[in-house]
């Protein structure tokens, strides 16, 4: 990689990478290869990809990409045919490879119809569009979907994941292509830090963290913080269940957050930067460390970038894995080599954070939205969205519903649109009960709330939080008490355990709700937990421990008949808490088919062949095998 | 000097004093159980918060860490900031059954036990205040108590629960712990503290046993003073 300091040297280094994202005469495979679509089989794919290559004697390129987003019918495979529209084939498997291949080489696409074709595309950087197909369409291609025709993709708005997928995240050239570090040119060529900070301010991003802080408005105050030295931090360790649109962005596209944090390092004045990333994404780790190094060595990193009298370096710190370390304070602590233990926040770490130096940390998705802001402006950015929260927000979509994956959304657009729209509805055509969001710190928002629009306010309002974007989808089989003691459970093995009401109360709170599930829920217990919430809240030294009681409260706010139900009524109407329900054999609909009886691990079902099978309620342990093997809805929950 | 309220009482402060001591130089008493005079505040047992009116806007604060700010209303007593100290107190009589300082404490704030939570069982009475913790590392100067784990599991100790080898039994962290949960036996010509045991110097003048013999070892190298003029006891110097 030669010095990228000119405009000059950037066009070049962008026509070298076009010519591999839209090659004119060889094939183009790519395959997204982050964790979950290695997970889903990717790597065994994109082997027997290059096996069939090597036996075959084909000429095409192959390709490692980030995620595509859609996870449920990973693996992704996307080809580029030169002059033809560009194709994804889903859910491929090895013994697809040949066949696929085969088809793409003929353009004969019958046999395996790929999942979606795209004709054009707007570059988002640009706002220009990007055109496929040259001249007509062929026939062959007219009856694969257009991908703005696929519900799961059809409302996106990448802007964010807008690489995610597409570019080899090896590739810095790619990056280049698509726009990337041209935003950090202007911003260093043509613009003053004031100006640049204005512009943050403007565009009215939020923090995506989960505190949805204005990241200008930070911005500011780090810059007129008084110190030597200034850092800035990028927060890569995204902890909360089920949520992980960070490391798909760290995985996919990690350029795009090294040029929004050199961006804010020189709008600010500093010179170092630091991005934590959690062990436990390793992907991320190496795809950062590569991209580190090829910006180092681009002159894109170190002395004077881009001939400016700026320099600014970064370094990436691997994090032990606590949920603690996500809060700023902790993580900061954590980067001094301390343990990750929050402090109060009576300072601010724009004024004293890193080795008590102003400090500028915000989050991946943060970061990510920077280089694109400064590319096409304020203006263009606040129009996406809503006043108050504008651009777009990744979600992760997961739970019951038919599909799953991160899905990138204006801010504003409905739960239902998110959950029936791109997740496609309830999987099993099962009755839609709530989705949380927003972490262990967010809540359950219910039914009579789906047309609520996502924003940060709007979801606290509604007594949830939009957090890093979590979204776990519930169905009628979901008990409420169960999953507020699932998170509990979860806050109170990751509380950092410093002070007293986190580190005491949650566990207590989780011991009722223990008790709840289990048949000893007591009168008063409610009440109890609301107190409880209350003084957690009040008393806690950090923000854990000052939404801990959310999920309680919110799913008490939304669904206290169903705690009333278990405490009073001791039955679980969702048929989960396993000391609480009876499993029954209906007579008339058991026709002795004797499954029930194989699977049963206790023997407590029993039964003659053809005859109506019986549940020893003495020796059944509530395990379900029965429940799910029945074809004739002959077992009940009681 | 910055101008606030306390309680009712108008009160002036140095600006940067901390809440805490500017209400107990004025004769308000803010029950505390972790910080000390000789160290830093962390605000780790919550029981000192109190409520701040600053504008519009009600907050509770700890007053440990909080720096007094002119214009301000405290209130050390209000409803919100006796819920959360009841409830401090019955979690750590929850989670410290056997402590009588805790109890006795708990009592004079008029707070019973909570039924619904059970008592632990393990005979522990370390409440988390970290004060041995903080004096081990900031005063002594050794580091030889941490914490290992967190959230639940959360546990005080030495590394690996193994007697530390940069211990010098010099005992701040049994003097210092509130709910002696840290304590130090003696013989006649040893201590033991924290898993090990510490032979005793006995003083070159009396002959009375009065400090370890790491522990002195410790304070020449750190003071450049000789080993043999330590070796007088404090009442024989």
């Amino acid at each position: 990689m030669s010095k990228i300091n000119t405009l000059d040297a950037l066009d070049k280094a962008a026509k070298k990478g076009r010519d591999l994202l839209f090659p004119s005469t060889k094939i183009r495979i790519s395959i997204g290869m982050t964790t979950n679509s290695i997970a889903a089989g990717a790597r065994s794919v994109y082997d027997a990809f290059l096996e069939e290559k090597k036996n075959k004697n084909m000429k095409f390129d192959m390709v490692k990409t980030g995620g595509m987003g859609f996870d449920s019918v990973e693996p992704i495979v996307d080809v580029v045919i030169p002059n033809k529209p560009r194709l994804a084939f889903a859910k491929v498997t090895v013994e697809k490879v040949p066949v696929l291949l085969e088809q793409v080489a003929r353009l004969n696409l019958d046999r395996e119809l790929p999942f979606y074709r795209v004709d054009e595309q707007e570059d988002i950087f640009t706002g220009e569009t990007i055109q496929y197909v040259k001249g007509r369409l062929p026939r062959v291609f007219s009856k694969i979907s257009l991908r703005e025709e696929i519900p799961f993709y059809k409302n996106q708005l990448k802007v964010v994941t807008r690489n995610c997928g597409v570019i080899d995240p090896e590739n810095m050239e790619e990056y280049i292509a698509r726009g990337g570090y041209y935003g950090l040119h202007k911003a260093l060529t043509e613009m003053k830090p004031d100006e640049i900070v204005q512009e943050i301010i403007d565009s009215g991003l939020r923090g995506r963290g989960g505190g949805g802080f204005p990241t200008g408005i930070k911005w500011r105050s780090c810059r007129e913080a008084e110190g030597d030295i200034k850092y800035v931090i990028c927060n890569g360790d995204e902890g909360d269940p089920g949520a992980y649109m960070d490391r798909s962005l760290m995985e996919g596209d990690p350029h795009s957050i090294i040029e929004g944090m050199i961006i804010g390092a020189y709008a600010i004045g500093a010179s170092q930067g630091y991005i934590y990333v959690r062990n436990e994404y390793p992907l991320a780790v190496e795809n950062l460390n590569r991209a580190v190094m090829q910006a180092r060595k681009a002159g894109l990193l170190g002395k004077n970038i881009f001939g400016q009298k700026f320099s600014f370096d970064i370094k990436i710190a691997k994090g032990a894995g606590a949920f603690v370390c996500g809060e700023s304070t902790a993580l900061i602590a954590s980067l001094e080599g301390r343990a990750g233990e929050p402090r109060a926040k009576y300072t601010h770490t724009v004024e004293h954070g890193l080795w008590d130096m102003p400090t500028n940390l915000n989050n991946v998705e943060t970061w990510n939205n920077v280089p694109i802001i400064i590319a096409r402006g304020s203006k263009w950015f606040s129009q996406i969205g809503t006043k108050t929260s504008s651009g777009t927000k990744v979600f992760s979509l997961v739970g019951k519903t038919n599909n799953i994956g991160l899905a990138e959304v204006p801010m504003g657009m409905t739960i239902r649109d998110i959950v029936y729209g791109i997740g496609g509805g309830i999987y099993n055509d099962r009755e839609f009960k709530a989705v949380q969001t927003g972490g262990p710190s967010g809540g359950c928002i219910p039914k009579s709330l789906l047309d609520l629009p996502v924003g940060f306010d709007e979801l606290a309002d509604a007594g949830s939080m939009m957090g890093s974007g979590g979204m776990i989808v519930m169905d009628d089989t979901t008990c409420m008490v169960d999953i507020a003691k699932y998170f509990l459970d979860f806050l109170a093995k990751e509380s950092c355990g410093k002070c007293t009401p986190c580190r005491e109360g949650i566990r207590r709170m989780r011991s009722i709700l223990e008790d709840i599930c289990s048949g000893g829920g007591q009168e008063g217990d409610i009440e109890l937990l609301k107190e409880m919430s209350d003084a957690i809240i009040d008393g806690s030294l950090c923000a854990l421990g000052g939404s801990a009681p959310s999920p309680v409260l919110s799913t008490l706010r939304y669904f206290q008949e169903e705690y009333e139900t278990h405490i009073k009524g001791k039955k679980c109407p969702a048929g989960v808490c396993k000391k609480l329900i009876k499993f029954r054999i209906l007579d008339e609909q058991c026709n002795g088919c004797g499954k029930c009886r194989k699977v049963c691990p206790t023997r407590a079902a029993t039964g003659s062949r053809r005859e109506p099978h019986k549940i020893d309620q003495n020796l059944c342990i509530q395990c379900r095998a029965c429940y799910e093997v029945c074809t004739f809805n002959a077992i009940i929950i009681e | 000097m910055v101008k606030l309220v306390i309680d009712g009482k108008t009160v002036q402060a140095e600006e940067g004093k901390i809440l805490l001591t500017v209400a107990r130089e004025n004769g308000i008493e803010i029950p505390t159980l972790c910080s000390h005079e000789t160290l830093e505040n962390t605000g780790a047992c919550r029981l000192c918060v109190v409520e701040i009116t600053k504008g519009k806007r009600k907050k509770i604060v700890t007053s440990c860490l909080y720096a007094a700010e002119d214009g301000i209303v405290v209130d050390t007593k209000s409803d919100r900031v006796l819920k959360v100290r009841r409830f401090v107190m019955q979690f750590l009589m929850a989670r410290c059954p056997t402590s009588d300082v805790i109890r006795d404490m708990a009592a004079n704030m008029g707070i019973a036990p909570e039924t619904r939570f059970k008592p632990s069982e393990d005979g522990k009475t370390c409440i988390f205040c970290r004060l041995c913790v903080k004096a081990c590392e900031d005063v002594v100067g050794v580091s030889a108590l941490g914490f290992a784990f967190r959230g639940v599991d959360k546990a005080l100790g030495t590394p690996y629960r193994e007697p530390s080898p940069a211990c010098i039994g010099c005992g701040s962290c049994a003097y210092i712990c509130p709910t002696r949960q840290i304590t130090m036996s003696s013989t006649e010509n040893t201590r033991s503290i924290c898993g090990k045991t510490f032979k005793m110097k006995a003083c070159s003048v009396c002959g009375r046993y009065f400090a370890p013999e790491e522990q002195l070892a410790f304070i020449s190298k750190k003071t450049g003073v000789d080993l043999e003029a330590l070796s007088v006891c404090s009442s024989c110097r």
